[in-house]
């Protein structure tokens, strides 16, 4: 596996395994992603992966008390990487999880549902019938808690982001952004058009693990009625 | 029958009191930010001086102080910028661990130096930890006290002190017990803290994008003051000054940032992130923080001033690591004057 290293800041190495935005980089960022997961050195901790790049954030003295020979902990750091990253094969990641996520379109919930149709040239029982037919990936989780980055969007059904952002956007809403489509997690303000909501908790506080979604997961949208909505909520309490 | 259990309750909550640690470390994979304290290097020192670990929660308490009364006698510290800290009319100094007595009143009054201040109480808060952190998160509602600023009546239970705790406690107590309070006869020397000898003056690395800003721009960072804005928070300061701008636009593609990243917007006014800042960042990076000067930056107000000067990431590395020996000769410190 190739890559450049980089420090961000004195106790973080930024790992860049591509330039673009792709599935291969990404598996090889999950690739990495998962053996730091099961085997965390003692000095690390924590890493954040994202588009192209992986960022593993260590503790200075925990590596120079671990390893007595070391004299800078990054140059360490680095080729301890290096090493790990000669051994792993890029390679499809062992199994990708499929996730569904029900969504309540339009309404209420998806107050710009109507104007994405528009300007699409489009009913908006196409733009439904388009966004829930997608394969979507997750490429990263970031911005907000549990908040993922998804690829795999129909340029059909593109919109420009809003002028003015909403000041705020209720949790758990289903909107778009150019190519991009995402979920809010937690309520945030944000210029996205709003196109439905899903009863689904992206950020679940109390487990072990917080997000719904990972980075690598594959998400299906399934539309369903107001009254499928509200009894998802029931049984959530 | 144990001792009843000290209650610290808030009579005044001043202007932003949260409870803090050292951050939600392990989660920001998920998007989960670190949250935890702006100045780690004060809330550390306040705790060892304390006989806590390190890493307990502490109080940060922004500009304007709250008012708080201790239900039991309480060893506490206060660290990081001077609020003019009083304990019932009487001035308490910082850097020192204090005994407080039974019913006695912490308040603050003007900020003479600083922005934020941290008290640490042995034993620390008793409050849950959500995962494994007790720093207050506002706005996903999380950590602290119901994941909100204190507020007028809060009631926050103190946990039991450890040994260390109540060997520094003796020391105090040696029979001056009709005080309001005891200080102790030492204190933290100011130069484990004050590692600059000037004020504003922070030292940075190059960023990533560094190179892909204009000539003009790499060399106004390092030349120009740049003031800290009114629109300036836990989450980043936003800066004014000369406006920075890349050579030519390039789309960048979201990757980690860390506490002290140095972003520019296509705007051009920089943005420094700190505790509260997002897991990753979209604008080019042209320059991180060293370490060793979060304190000097989390101790900056608006309408303060800052000047950049380079430093190598070697020499930053460097000054981390003697910073953190020095911080563990304290804690030797600390043990010596308690034997």
């Amino acid at each position: 596996m190739s890559c450049d290293m980089y420090p961000l800041g004195d106790h973080a190495v930024l790992i860049e395994l591509g330039e673009g935005i792709n599935k291969e980089t990404q598996a090889c960022v999950q690739v990495i992603a998962a053996f730091l997961e099961g085997h965390p050195p003692i000095w690390m901790i924590e890493y954040i992966p994202a588009f192209t790049t992986i960022t593993v954030f260590y503790d200075p003295v925990r590596v120079l008390q671990s390893n007595q020979k070391a004299i800078s902990p990054y140059d360490y750091v680095c080729a301890f990487l290096a090493g790990l990253l000669s051994g792993l094969v890029t390679g499809t990641p062992s199994e990708s999880r499929v996730v569904d996520i029900p969504v309540c379109y339009g309404g209420k919930f998806g107050p710009d549902l109507e104007h994405v149709a528009m300007i699409n040239g489009l009913t908006m029982e196409e733009v439904v019938r388009i966004h829930s037919s997608g394969g979507y990936l997750v490429y990263m989780i970031g911005f907000a808690p549990g908040f993922p980055y998804v690829g795999g969007m129909s340029e059909r059904i593109a919109a420009p982001r809003r002028e003015s952002p909403r000041l705020k956007i209720p949790a758990r809403t289903v909107g778009i952004a150019g190519k991009q489509t995402g979920i809010y997690p937690i309520e945030t303000p944000g210029g996205w058009q709003l196109i439905g909501r899903t009863p689904l908790e992206l950020f679940r506080p109390g487990d072990e693990s917080p997000s719904l979604l990972r980075a690598g997961d594959r998400i299906q949208f399934i539309p369903i009625s107001e009254k499928e909505y509200i009894e998802w909520e029931q049984d959530k309490r | 029958m144990g001792a009843r259990q000290t209650m610290m309750t808030i009579t005044k909550p001043g202007m932003l009191t949260t409870i803090q640690d050292l951050g939600r470390n392990g989660y920001q994979k998920y998007g989960v930010i670190t949250s935890g304290v702006m100045d780690p290097s004060a809330s550390r020192i306040a705790n060892i001086l304390v006989g806590n670990q390190e890493k307990e929660a502490t109080l940060e308490i922004t500009l304007l102080g709250p008012v708080i009364e201790f239900s039991e006698n309480a060893l506490i510290s206060i660290c990081g910028g001077d609020l003019s800290p009083s304990i019932d009319g009487r001035t308490a100094r910082l850097w020192r661990p204090l005994l407080v007595k039974k019913g006695s009143r912490l308040q603050f009054g003007q900020c003479k130096s600083g922005c934020r201040c941290y008290l640490a109480v042995a034993g620390g808060f008793s409050v849950r930890s959500v995962m494994g952190s007790k720093s207050t998160y506002l706005r996903a509602g999380i950590g602290g006290v119901n994941g909100r600023a204190l507020k007028s009546g809060d009631r926050i239970p103190i946990d039991t002190p450890r040994e260390l705790s109540t060997r520094l406690i003796q020391h105090l107590d040696r029979g001056k017990t009709n005080r309001t309070f005891v200080e102790s006869d030492w204190s933290v020397v100011s130069s484990l803290y004050h590692t600059n000898e000037k004020d504003g003056i922070v030292h940075v690395i190059k960023g990533r994008q560094f190179n892909l800003f204009s000539i003009e721009s790499q060399k106004l960072l390092f030349t120009e003051p740049f003031e800290v804005t009114s629109q300036s928070d836990r989450m980043g300061y936003r800066l004014k000054g000369p406006t920075l701008a890349l050579e030519k636009p390039k789309e960048m593609i979201s990757e980690a940032v860390d506490f002290g990243t140095i972003q520019v917007p296509s705007e051009g006014n920089p943005i420094v992130l700190l505790a509260d800042r997002q897991t990753t960042g979209g604008y080019p990076k042209i320059g991180q923080i060293a370490t060793v000067d979060l304190s000097l930056l989390a101790q900056t107000k608006p309408g303060d001033s800052l000047r950049f000067i380079e430093i190598t990431h070697a020499e930053a590395e460097h000054l981390y690591l003697k910073k953190e020996s020095n911080i563990q000769l304290l804690k030797n410190g600390v043990l010596l004057k308690c034997r």
